[in-house]
């Protein structure tokens, strides 16, 4: 039983601000001033949710974040297909980002398509005395030689090569010209720039424009004929297949979708984009760089939408036919109710058992709010959110379209904080990572991982939302929980023993 | 529309289905400006051949596929087998979040790391404060016993000195002054996961050992009866320690296992988050100075802390993760040599238990080709009980592995009429693993999850042992050492061979005749 619905808002309130004192007590003062500023509880009819942003992390915490190269090659380029991404540095990055994001895609792997393979230049002593240019030559030489179906090459910049000044932008242009025009792309996303992965989205996007779109040229445009009913999909890693479950339904309206950005991506489709009617955008963190771009350069006009849960889908089917005439608009009309009696029997089927229940969630992008309909749509409620890398801007969508009065918000969260607020609050269930998942666990609190939907999905689309509602219900209606204590041991709340 | 709420498709299913695939056709006909498929086909095939091989095997620059990760994660893992003990990493953030990941993948637990969260102001006036403000947080938040520090390569390429910023730190008052703090520099572009475990072990003891980085006495040795056992980095960590902790009971050798953290990757699900768990005491492992000798079983892990832990005056003895008889025959007896004690009766009446497996199975291994790849030691444990076996390790390849390496598996080769074709790769990946299995196919591989894209491509069945296992649960609880473990490992190869057979028996109609029910 969620105790949101057992307590007014304004006690919810006085409890989530005791509470964000409560766990700055623990930190040096210097470090509790600056943590403050990133904990709030929302209040009503505010423009943001009150927290400060996008901003270093407190050394010695234990921040959930990544770092650039984490935001470049592990979300942004590293699904793009039928291109080869280096991981550029030492062994590590690329082996801990190697398959772990579930970008599904279709081809024949190591042949024509290489999403699952991991290549490295894999740094040694050597390479960071005398520089790793040299290096970067052969490498793409020999990928020329052993993968010649490869359409393209990015150099992913791993920590060191920022640091001991290659020039990894003279190699890509001069293997470019070597390689007949081939498409090579530097993208300096080391690990160190910026606050969080974040940047490395940013840097990735810029990368896109600058070493992909200023390159095409009338030969290597599409072969397709145009049609006024072209849209790309932007934002979308494809995680267990969401980008197709959410294809699928554009399709149906009759939209033709030219580019999907990036998970299942190709190259060819990179630089169809310009050539889309509207860019319809899912993540709004990691790629509205690109989109804006393409907005002043081409006129492309780009929407947001959420394809998380039947209302938000609804909303959005209906905002994006906005853009197009009525054959469009009726295309958007006829899926929503194709899709009605499958919404009305998932709902019937699983609300009953989730009615009520409370929900915590920590992820990245744009999940901390989009999910936050799917939820409801379930009869849930979200009690507590917050963005791993969030810009104020998220804060503001956030705020102004999602959270409701009294909900605990808390930005780049340090584990410290997670875990004593959902003990204190012992939500029903909670949503974020695989670093995350097992601490929950341990408490007794039943848990997703919303980065990767826990190995399931898709998510995304009406197809998504049955085997999202499935997963909440197996979460929280497992068994096992209530076998986490043993019989003969008395009841008590979970502990920490972290910081006691 | 396929998907609906009474049975509900998971993405296996759901993109199976007729809508799904006439969408992605369509998608890749349209706008993926895909090639041709004979030409895919082409060089599919052409991949396949000797000559492909031989341009694979030319390769000076690229790698693709490493059996290797970087010496941080090896820093953590070792880190966090002693109470208490927060690893804290000096560097970018992200690393520690790859470092957590990846060990959380593969336990299903909690891994608990912080970093000094270095950016672009760290990259150019060096990582100091960090370090000040990062120990004082870490050290208020967490309440470890002890701060393990080691690095990643950005800290190492700015050149970092944490023996001096862990000084000043404490002068800064970060921590008390007799806090523990012990270092390790674990440059990711030297070595592997397997060196970072050695360098951070190697700093723990020495830090204990020598005074404490200068702010404590020496301590005297005054040499026991105790014996040390180091693990090295090992998947099978929870597993392993505790079968090894059972032979020490057995036998009543008083021991002390350092970077003991199979308890840390195995903590029970109750109600509570237990961020410290087990792990060697700070009191034994300053004591495991007077021990009469250690023992690690994995040799590569410890080329650095087996020298300075002999020249505190113990004996040392490296094993190379011992699978099977005959391994463990020799790790018993030097116990026994070592301790005085006997080997008893009840570890004998398992070793005739392995022995006995062996033989009423050994028809179906029996010349059988295998593959093998990993971190060295754990190849040569296991190329070792293949040999034992009567089987064939054809190709062993460890991508961390060196030119010492090669020569100790091919000497161990060579001492078997069952090694003679067999070859050691160092420094090799799984892309020219992938050459071998095409051009010198062999019956089965040994290897982590990412050998399953060789499995697929190859047609090659993959028998999971390593680290990472990530796509099959809770091998790690199982040892792979002591007669049980071998007995683990063997149980785990005939599954697969019989699998196999039944998948190549079991047309209906066609090949009843071998599709047996008594092997």
């Amino acid at each position: 039983m969620s105790l949101a619905t057992t307590q007014s808002t304004a006690e919810i309130k006085a409890r989530n601000k005791e509470l964000i004192q409560e766990v700055l007590k623990v930190y040096p003062e210097k470090t509790a001033k600056r943590r403050a500023k990133h904990l709030n509880v929302h209040e009503i009819g505010k423009s943001d949710c009150g927290v400060k942003s996008n901003i270093k992390s407190i050394p010695g915490v234990m921040t959930i974040r990544g770092c650039a190269y984490a935001g470049s090659k592990g979300v942004v380029w590293g699904p793009i297909k039928d291109m080869i991404h280096i991981s550029h540095g030492p062994v590590g990055c690329g082996q801990y980002s190697w398959g772990s994001r579930r970008n599904y895609y279709v081809g024949t792997t190591g042949i024509d398509s290489f999403v699952t393979l991991q290549f490295t230049s894999d740094f040694q002593e050597k390479d960071i005395v005398f520089g790793g240019d040299k290096k970067l030559v052969k490498i793409i030489d020999e990928i020329q030689e052993l993968f010649p179906l490869n359409n393209g090459i990015t150099i992913q910049s791993e920590c060191p090569i920022g640091l001991i000044g290659d020039d990894i932008e003279a190699v890509s242009r001069a293997k470019s010209k070597e390689y007949e025009g081939k498409t090579i792309v530097p993208v300096r996303c080391e690990g160190f720039r910026g606050v969080s992965q974040s940047l490395g989205h940013h840097i990735a996007n810029d990368a896109v424009r600058d070493w992909v779109f200023d390159k095409v040229t009338p030969e290597s445009k599409p072969t397709f004929e145009p049609t006024p009913y072209d849209v790309a999909i932007i934002g979308d890693y494809n995680i267990g297949g969401d980008a197709w479950s959410s294809r699928i339904l554009l399709e149906e309206m009759g939209l033709r979708v030219i580019a999907q950005w990036s998970g299942d991506g190709s190259l060819a489709e990179l630089e169809a984009t310009p050539r889309a009617k509207l860019n319809v955008l899912h993540c709004y963190r990691s790629m509205n760089y690109i989109s804006r771009h393409m907005e002043e350069k081409f006129g492309i006009p780009w929407c947001e939408y959420n394809f998380f849960g039947p209302s938000k889908i609804v909303e959005s089917l209906r905002k994006i036919a906005g853009y197009f005439d009525d054959k469009i608009k009726e295309g958007a009309e006829r899926v929503i109710e194709k899709y009605q009696p499958l919404v009305d029997a998932v709902i019937a089927k699983y609300r009953p058992r989730l009615e009520g229940k409370s929900v915590m969630l920590f992820v990245g992008g744009l999940r901390p709010r989009h999910v936050i309909g799917a939820y409801e749509d379930l009869g849930m409620e979200v009690v507590g959110t917050g963005y791993e890398f969030g810009h104020n801007d998220d804060y503001q969508r956030t705020a102004q379209h999602y959270v409701k009065d009294g909900t605990l918000i808390y930005d780049d969260v340090t584990g410290y904080e997670f875990e004593r607020f959902v003990e204190k609050i012992q939500p029903d269930l909670v949503g974020s990572g695989i670093k995350e998942k097992y601490v929950f666990q341990k408490m007794g609190v039943p848990f997703r991982q919303m980065h990767s939907w826990d190995y399931s999905g898709p998510y995304h689309g009406y197809d998504g939302f049955a085997i999202f509602a499935r997963d909440m219900d197996m979460a929280i209606n497992s068994p096992i929980w209530k076998k986490t204590k043993a019989p003969w041991k008395n009841v008590s709340k979970p502990k920490l023993m972290a910081a006691e | 529309m396929a998907q609906s709420a009474e049975h509900v498709l998971d993405h296996f299913e759901l993109f199976r289905g007729p809508e799904y695939q006439q969408m992605l056709a369509n998608k890749k006909k349209m706008f993926e400006n895909p090639r041709d498929p004979a030409e895919v086909e082409r060089v599919r095939e052409w991949s396949k051949t000797a000559e492909y091989r031989e341009k694979n095997f030319a390769r000076e620059a690229l790698t693709v596929n490493p059996a290797k990760a970087c010496q941080p994660l090896g820093a953590v893992f070792a880190s966090v087998g002693f109470e208490g003990t927060l690893p804290f990493v000096h560097g970018s953030q992200g690393c520690v979040a790859y470092y957590r990941s990846h060990l959380s993948r593969h336990f299903k637990e909690p891994s608990s790391c912080v970093s000094s969260s270095m950016t672009e102001d760290a990259a150019v006036f060096g990582g100091l404060n960090n370090m000040i403000d990062g120990l004082a947080n870490s050290y208020n938040m967490y309440k470890p016993k002890m701060i393990a520090v080691s690095t990643t390569c950005m800290a190492e390429v700015i050149g970092d000195d944490l023996n001096a910023f862990i000084k000043t730190s404490k002068e800064k008052g970060s921590v008390p002054a007799d806090f523990d703090v012990p270092f390790a520099h674990t440059p990711a572009f030297v070595g592997s996961h397997v060196t970072g475990y050695d360098n951070a072990l190697k700093g723990i003891l020495e830090h204990f050992w020598d005074g404490k980085a200068g702010t404590a006495s020496k301590p005297e040795r005054a040499p026991n009866k105790k014996i040390n056992l180091i693990g090295g980095f090992d998947g099978y960590t929870v597993g392993n320690i505790r079968e090894i902790k059972r032979i020490f009971e057995l036998m009543g050798i008083q021991n002390t296992v350092l970077a003991d953290n199979s308890d840390v990757f195995d903590t029970p699900t109750d109600g509570e988050f237990r961020m410290y768990d087990g792990g060697t005491t700070l009191e034994d492992a300053a004591n495991a100075v007077h021990a009469k000798a250690t023992i690690s079983m994995q040799q590569w892990c410890t080329e650095k802390t087996l020298p300075f832990i002999a020249d505190h005056g113990q004996e040392v003895v490296a094993f190379n993760y011992p699978v099977g008889v005959s391994a463990t025959d020799e790790f018993l007896m030097a116990l026994s040599r070592i301790s005085g004690k006997d080997i008893p009766e009840e570890l004998a009446r398992e070793r005739g238990r392995l022995v006995d497996a062996m033989a009423d199975s050994s028809a179906h291994i029996h010349g059988k080709k295998f593959a093998i790849y990993g971190d060295p030691d754990l190849c040569y444990g296991l190329a070792a009980f293949l040999l034992e076996l009567g089987a064939e390790p054809i190709h062993v390849l460890a991508t961390n592995g060196n030119k010492a390496w090669e020569e100790k598996m091919q000497a161990l080769f060579g001492s078997s009429p069952f090694g003679q074709n067999c070859h050691a790769y160092p420094g090799r990946d799984l892309w020219h693993m992938r050459s071998l299995l095409f051009t010198e196919p062999v019956d089965f591989l040994i290897g982590n999850t990412y050998g399953k894209y060789l499995e697929r491509d190859t047609g090659t069945p993959l028998i999971r042992i390593g680290f990472p296992i990530f796509d099959r649960h809770h091998h790690h609880r199982s040892p792979l050492w002591g007669y049980q473990g071998g007995m683990n490992v063997l149980v785990k190869i005939l599954d697969k061979i019989f699998d196999e057979i039944d998948k190549k028996t079991n047309i209906a109609g066609k090949t009843d005749y071998s599709f047996d029910i008594i092997r």
